[in-house]
């Protein structure tokens, strides 16, 4: 049984599409991975469809009728903000268990503005303000304040991650904001819920990302290999019980639990890595992952982005895409987005803000509940 | 108070139990197989080991310190803000979220040792049914404020 790898990606510049349908978004993304690969539909033997506002609305089916209607099998996954890596990963399991060679994996979302989710509700009462709050900013913070508790992490390490991943968007043409924000008007924005200003919360947007996968054979007898990019690792974690998490969301254990299996499954460590897109939903969430996925020891991550060293440039850039903060977090399509960055990267193809000689790269997502998703990727 | 027998008193959250006295209280459930503590709300199974049935109803007491705040800045349309929301390690183990209130922002602090009480409080037209809550308070202030008394 040979690797598995990904033989074309492709994804659409992420912005606001209000006039456009979310299959519409879905199908550019597919054709653009499939034009990359050199491939069309008629190739394919199965899609994988990742997409969670319209979930148990065969968005997949309906993305196969502006692409192609072959009659293949679609499987629509849901599983929060790792919805996308999960599409991915069951598309990888498909080729390993031998049951394909080539299969589509996409990942697309069409969202509104403002807070992610709505009020939660108890007996029918709805109990945001009353008994605590779930929104996302909320919860973010409350975990950014468990690390300073720990760490004494501060609000301007936390904003430096903003500022970071906002210079790196600059660069990558396909980034919802292209902006330059600097720290100052990081700590200055509205604040959401402390240490999270406005600035240090992702862009919710519309996008699609798309990725071919291919088994090591059928890639070989197409004549594939030079650009083609091998999956090291592909990892799905649940959280582990941990004394705190049925009272609020932990994704320290499961980015721990899938970090630790994939860079097993993978035969590195994180030293090894040349590059990193992770799960940076909010400014706190990155310097978390700093620790959890073992790019610095624990309570190193602030003095970690203090350094530079996570920036383009630096010994390991995270986020050169600009992030979940400033590429922007279409939910369904952000685990597939993290995976063509750092092809991208691999391929020697991202342009001004390609990170030299990339050979190794890693990407992460985490998703509401809670899920993580890791995937090791390596140049061919 | 003398018709609270007639009125339907709704908790606002899984763990908030009404006595037969009509009381609030904090019910958690101890696991007989790894002795962990579960503060939200009944399960069939021990969520820490697996274990079928192992849980058992315990009155928790309400006490417990502050393990990780935010404070809120902005919610949802029409909720007011802002307002501490907090993670609260409980003294017989397990955690809580709740509001934390009584304090300054300012001068909360991790650790801080803080007391459950409860709010009563008319949610909706309905007369009949109240609603209780829970809600975090600095243990010391408590104290300052009872003997001011």
């Amino acid at each position: 049984m040979g690797d598995i790898y990904v033989i074309g990606t492709d994804m659409i510049r992420f912005g606001r599409y209000p006039d456009r349908s979310v299959e519409d978004l879905g199908a550019e993304a597919a054709l653009l991975a499939l034009a990359d690969a050199g491939l069309g539909i008629c190739d394919v033997q199965a899609l994988y469809c990742g997409n969670l506002g319209e979930a148990g609305r065969s968005v997949g089916q309906r993305v196969m009728k502006h692409i192609g209607q072959t009659g293949v099998p679609v499987v629509n996954t849901a599983n929060a903000c790792a919805t996308g890596a999960t599409a991915f990963r069951e598309g990888w399991i498909s080729i390993k268990a031998g049951l394909y060679d080539i299969v589509l994996c996409l990942g697309v979302e069409q969202m509104g503005r403002g807070l992610l989710g709505s009020v939660a509700s108890y007996g029918g009462v709805p109990v945001e303000g009353l008994t605590g709050s779930t929104t996302m900013p909320a919860m973010f913070a409350t975990l950014g304040m468990e690390h300073t508790r720990k760490y004494e992490t501060t609000f301007e390490q936390f904003a430096k991650v903003s500022v970071k991943n906002h210079h790196h968007s600059t660069m990558n043409e396909k980034a919802m904001y292209r902006f330059e924000t600097p720290l100052e008007d990081v700590m200055q924005a509205e604040m959401i819920a402390y240490p999270l200003t406005k600035l240090m919360c992702s862009v919710n947007v519309d996008g699609a990302a798309a990725a071919v996968l291919c088994s090591e054979r059928k890639a070989r007898e197409l004549g594939l290999m030079s650009r083609a990019i091998r999956i090291r690792a592909s990892v799905l974690k649940s959280d582990p019980y941990t004394s705190r998490n049925l009272a609020m969301m932990d994704f320290n254990a499961v980015t721990r639990l899938a970090a630790k299996d994939a860079y097993e499954m993978a035969g590195i460590g994180p030293g090894e890595l040349d590059l990193i897109e992770l799960h940076d939903c909010f400014a706190t969430a990155e310097l978390l992952h700093y620790d959890n996925l073992g790019l610095c020891a624990d309570g190193e991550a602030g003095a970690l982005i203090d350094s530079g060293e996570t920036a383009l440039g630096g010994r390991i850039p995270v986020n050169a895409s600009g992030g979940l903060l400033s590429k922007g977090h279409p939910l369904g399509a952000t685990g597939i987005a993290n995976i063509y960055e750092v092809a991208t990267h691999l391929r020697g193809e991202a342009g001004k803000r390609q990170v030299e000689d990339a050979r190794i790269g890693l990407t992460h997502v985490v998703g509401a509940g809670s899920t993580c998703a890791i995937h090791i990727l390596e140049r061919s | 108070m003398s018709d609270r027998g007639e009125q339907k008193i709704q908790p606002l959250a899984p763990f908030v139990k009404i006595g037969a006295d009509g009381e609030p209280y904090l019910e958690g459930f101890k696991c007989g197989a790894c002795r962990e503590t579960i503060a939200e709300g009944f399960r069939r199974a021990c969520p820490s080991c697996g274990m079928v049935g192992s849980l058992e109803s315990i009155r928790l007491v309400e006490r417990g310190t502050l393990y990780s705040y935010t404070v809120v800045h902005r919610s949802f349309p029409g909720v007011t803000t802002p307002f501490i929301a907090a993670l609260v390690d409980l003294e017989d183990g397990g955690a809580i979220r709740g509001i934390l209130t009584g304090v300054d922002p300012d001068f909360v602090q991790f650790d801080m040792p803080v007391r459950i009480v409860f709010d009563m409080m008319e949610i909706g037209g309905d007369p009949s049914v109240s609603h209780v809550r829970h809600i975090f308070v600095p243990e010391r202030d408590l104290r300052a404020a009872s003997n001011g008394e």
